[in-house]
């Protein structure tokens, strides 16, 4: 839970408050100047295409800092890269690209086992499956897009997760959206956390159910929730719900905390609903050997009804999958939309994870696997506890790689993330709308790859930089004195 | 005393009855009077009777107030009557109104209800058709491929230009590979915006003569994520009914007010604008766009977008054309629709495309005037909130369009194949082709339906599986999902690539007939 102290949530509301005031002054001149200039004829009787409230934000608040944001790159995303330098000439509006590079240390992209870059044993059979079955099957997976790596994956996928069976998809983001209209329809209740990704917000409003939603991590919320939707019924005609899905992730991407799993289980077997589990950060990060959080905290896959799952994260590649039960699974082969209409997943990408999830189970011959997960659980750990050390306040629960460290003012973004850049090291703010407008924050992900020299560097840096900022905000814990040892010679 | 309508009754000729009729209305007369003047002598009595109570009453009242003086007003009787009653309508109003009780439910009767609910199972039963599984490929989907260790003729993939196994774009692929390995590890935003992609926005933009485009890493994605960033509540859409899953989602998303028109169907277009022109008053606050896809994946017809560009001009309403099928296919040079009408491409707002057809690769783009793309690097949910593409598929789509640019040759062998198959295909007995002669999808239908869809796919399904078993030509039929609205009629895909040779299409026409003429 975040604890904001009275004297910053003022600040922040003020800084606000100064930036929208003075937007909107700048939007006066604005109209005030078109008036004078006539539009064009073109567009008389059309309404225009984006309303002046709509793009407020985009146009006064976050044109200002722009650089923080899609800073393009020019090597592969590893711990260290090329970051592209930009320059502007009319304060930000516009943003051109340099053929200037600077090496930096990357603390802000999803790549938790290290697999991002050309990898020894991954990228030779990735050049090979490029050449035998080309960048693209150009077809539907029900047509003629199933080659024998697709089937291979999904055979492998379900047993590193523990299911029956399991189905693939060509992007992550477009498997929620069409799964959750494939599995409840009108008539059906979904209940979901309140800090959900997008696409199952997406995916829940496609799929035409009724929504709740309950607090975040707060099982006693959800059971109270649910115990009223089943006795209330369907909103106006009170006849019982056709089905109740819970959703729920395994790591929250913006807060690093983990979902309290076991105890979310034990009240839908108590309530008869389903649980539909978002891996897509914790899947091959966390557990013992990355089986994710139904390894980590010890539950049954055999309790949850839907594990879904990214591979562009721990896997280095791209896509999504489903893994549930061989009828579940046969089912969504013949309904869901992004099987029946999308292009299937492009082979080369499909033999990367396979590769992948091979050396993570050690089938490779070789134990790079678990020393990759242990390397990520250890850099986890020790950059979480140095930063609190620091006086920061830093979000999620021990064992998580995705660390936020909170800075409220919105005047700190810009300010924090140029000045790490200064100093080769380039980090990801988080600002509305991905986060509440108040809880502004910069994230650190941590990489499989990342050596301790490099976290080091790291830890220097955003030290420094914290101190120039301003957002240690809860006392530095003294450092221990060392206790000298004496050789004996 | 007479009255004139008694004195103008009495006639001449029938004296007698007159005559008694006379006296009759006489004593009416008299008796009426009497009785008039008895009810006036009794009202009087009454309203001097009721005058002097009233009086005497007021009296009454005023008599003990008749000095009293509160506040300076002089208080009449009548002002203890109005206190009275607003007394009483105070404590009236005071009272609680008569509602039945409202009993919360109890703990143990919630408890009861939950216990009661049986939900439906996750799925449906498993029914015969959703166990089959399509074929698998040993090989690149190209124009022969291998299915079960068998070599086939493959016109099952969208694969138009024949860019599948092309060399020169597996090396940029592989030079990719090595220098940025598979997947790019974060979405736009957040450090996943690798020079390939920005490479890729500007070679497309360049190719289409747009200002800019934004590119998404799923060719689905793309219009379920654009329409929902233009059109909102309230905003008006008009589509044809014959569009596929996503750009069907993408209108649910978006909340608008979604009115369909008969499938490329001109006039209906016309009439359902010309209903909405009418019937909207405040036609300058509300947006208006009209959804079409350039060739329809589900039954091989292009839209003629002449005719749209002028409706909507006549109509102040804007286009969102859906590419993806005639990107690289339609026009001389391949830019799309836009070309082979010869509409100036400013004309059509917004244009998006999947990458996965004549491109052979994966992914999509969105296309129009810099405020269209600039606006959904913000607000398009399929873009910020997604992985980016992974960056060897970016440098497959840009060698993908140098090549069509350089060899627009390969345009002419299309259209010649295209051309070659319809001479083929024309006689088949039982089948007919409904697609528009340039399409490379050429789209056979059921010329008697059994009337159900279920059984026309049944049907379908069988001469399919015939045809690869018996003479190895893979082709495929209308794959549907329950999910999907459009009901236009099934049929059989046949996927025409500039990569077939004439053999090839003799091939599948010859299959076709035998297998048609023994089923149908």
């Amino acid at each position: 839970m975040v604890r904001l102290p009275y004297s910053t949530a003022l600040t922040t509301l003020f800084s606000y408050g100064l930036l929208f005031a003075f937007g909107q002054l700048r939007d006066l001149f604005r109209k005030i100047i078109d008036w004078f200039k006539s539009s064009s004829e073109d567009l008389k009787g059309y309404a225009p295409i984006c309303l002046g409230l709509e793009d407020f934000y985009t146009r006064r608040l976050y044109l200002r800092i722009q650089d923080c944001f899609c800073r393009p790159i020019a090597s592969a995303p590893d711990a260290w890269f090329d970051v592209v330098e930009r320059y502007s000439e009319d304060s930000n509006k516009t943003l051109h690209r340099t053929s200037k590079t600077s090496k930096c240390l990357n603390l802000g992209s999803y790549n938790y086992l290290g697999f991002a870059a050309a990898d020894e044993y991954c990228t030779p059979r990735v050049i090979e499956s490029l050449k035998k079955y080309s960048p693209s099957t150009c077809s539907i997976r029900v047509d003629g897009g199933t080659t024998d790596l697709h089937t291979e994956l999904e055979e492998l996928v379900a047993r590193f997760v523990g299911k029956p069976a399991a189905v693939t998809f060509g992007m992550g983001y477009a498997t929620n959206s069409s799964i959750i209209p494939a599995l409840i329809g009108k008539g059906g209740l979904i209940i979901s956390d309140s800090l959900n990704h997008n696409s199952i917000v997406n995916g829940a409003r496609g799929s035409g159910a009724a929504i709740r939603v309950f607090q975040h991590n707060n099982v006693a919320h959800l059971e109270k929730v649910l115990r009223e939707q089943i006795a209330e019924g369907q909103p106006r005609t009170h006849r019982p719900w056709k089905k109740i899905i819970i959703i729920v992730e395994g790591i929250y991407s913006m807060e690093g905390e983990l979902c309290p799993l076991a105890e979310v289980i034990a009240v839908c077997k108590k309530y008869k609903a389903y649980i539909y589990l978002d891996e897509a950060h914790s899947i091959g990060a966390v557990g013992k050997s990355g089986k994710g959080v139904c390894e980590l905290l010890g539950v049954d896959p055999a309790d949850v009804d839907i594990m879904m799952g990214t591979f562009t994260k721990s896997f280095g590649s791209c896509g999504g999958y489903i893994a549930a039960s061989k009828e579940v699974v046969q089912y969504l082969k013949d309904t869901c939309p992004a099987h029946v209409y999308a292009t299937s997943m492009s082979p080369p990408a499909v033999q990367q994870v396979i590769s992948s999830l091979k050396v993570i189970l050690g089938e490779d011959g070789s134990s790079r696997g678990s020393q990759k997960l242990a390397q990520i659980r250890e850099n986890s750990n020790f950059f979480r506890c140095e930063l609190k050390k620091m006086g920061f306040e830093v979000l999620g629960d021990n064992d998580s790689p995705i660390m936020p460290i909170m800075l409220y003012n919105p005047a700190k973004i810009p300010a924090f993330s140029r000045e790490c850049l200064k100093q080769n090291v380039a980090v990801v703010m988080v600002a509305f709308p991905a986060s509440p407008l108040l809880l502004a924050r910069t994230r650190i992900c941590i990489s499989a790859a990342h050596s301790r020299e490099d976290l080091l560097k790291g830890l220097e840096v955003i030290s420094k930089v914290g101190d120039l900022v301003g957002i240690k905000y809860f006392p530095t814990e003294p450092p221990k004195h060392e206790t000298k040892v004496y050789k004996v010679e | 005393m007479i009255p004139s309508h008694l004195k103008s009754s009495v006639g001449d000729s029938k004296e007698d009855a007159g005559f008694s009729a006379f006296g009759l209305g006489l004593e009416l007369e008299r008796r009426g009077a009497l009785e008039s003047l008895k009810v006036e002598v009794m009202a009087s009595a009454i309203v001097n009777a009721t005058t002097a109570v009233v009086e005497w009453a007021s009296m009454a009242f005023d008599a003990p107030f008749a000095d009293a003086v509160v506040f300076g007003v002089h208080v009449d009787g009548h002002l203890v009557v109005e206190v009275l009653l607003i007394a009483v309508i105070l404590f009236q109003l005071t009272r609680k109104s008569y509602k039945p009780p409202k009993k919360p439910l109890s703990e143990k009767e919630i408890d009861d209800l939950c216990e009661e609910w049986v939900p439906e199972p996750l799925h449906p039963p498993i029914t015969e058709e959703m166990k089959v599984e399509p074929p698998t490929l040993e090989s690149a989907a190209g124009p022969h491929t291998v299915i079960d260790g068998k070599e086939v003729v493959n016109f099952a993939s969208s694969n138009y230009l024949g860019l599948i196994g092309n060399e020169t774009i597996i090396d940029s692929c592989v030079a990719s590979l090595e220098k940025y390995g598979v997947g790019s590890c974060g979405p736009r935003g957040f450090y996943g915006t690798i020079d390939v992609h920005l490479d890729c926005e500007k070679r497309i933009a360049k190719f289409m003569g747009t200002p800019d485009s934004i590119l998404y890493s799923y060719g689905i994605s793309t219009i379920f994520s654009v329409i929902p960033a233009f059109c909102k509540k309230g905003d008006i859409i008009v589509v044809d009914e014959g569009v596929h899953w996503g750009v069907q989602n993408g209108l649910y998303l978006s909340r608008s007010n979604v009115v369909y028109f008969k499938h490329n169907d001109m006039a209906s277009l016309e009439s359902t604008l010309e209903k909405l022109a009418h019937g909207n008053k405040q036609a300058e606050k509300v947006r208006r766009y009209i959804v079409v896809e350039a060739l329809y994946q589900n039954s091989g017809q292009i839209a003629p977008l002449n005719d749209i560009v002028r409706l909507k001009e006549k109509y102040r309403f804007r286009i969102i054309l859906e590419e993806s099928h005639s990107f690289g296919v339609l026009g001389n040079t391949g830019r799309g629709l836009a070309e082979l009408y010869g509409v100036p491409i400013e004309k059509i707002d917004i244009i998006t495309a999947g990458m996965g057809n004549a491109l052979a690769t994966d992914g999509g783009f969105c296309t129009g005037n810099a405020r269209v793309v600039d606006h959904q690097r913000l607000s398009s949910s399929g873009y910020v909130f997604s992985a980016s593409l992974p960056p060897y598929l970016a440098s497959a789509a840009v060698a993908a369009v140098n090549y069509l640019e350089d060899n627009p040759s390969v345009l002419m062998t299309l259209r010649r194949n295209i051309h070659l198959l319809w001479e083929g295909l024309s006689d088949v007995p039982g089948l007919m082709i409904v697609s528009d002669p340039l399409s490379p999808i050429v789209f056979l239908k059921l010329k008697n339906s059994t009337g159900s869809l279920k059984n026309d796919l049944e049907l379908l399904n069988k001469i399919a599986e015939r045809v690869l078993k018996e003479d190895s030509v893979f082709i495929v039929s209308t794959k549907r999902s329950v999910l999907d609205k459009c009901r236009l009629p099934v049929g059989i895909r046949v996927f025409v690539s500039a990569g077939h040779t004439e053999s090839d299409i003799k091939k599948v026409s010859e299959s076709l007939r035998r297998v048609a003429t023994e089923n149908l």
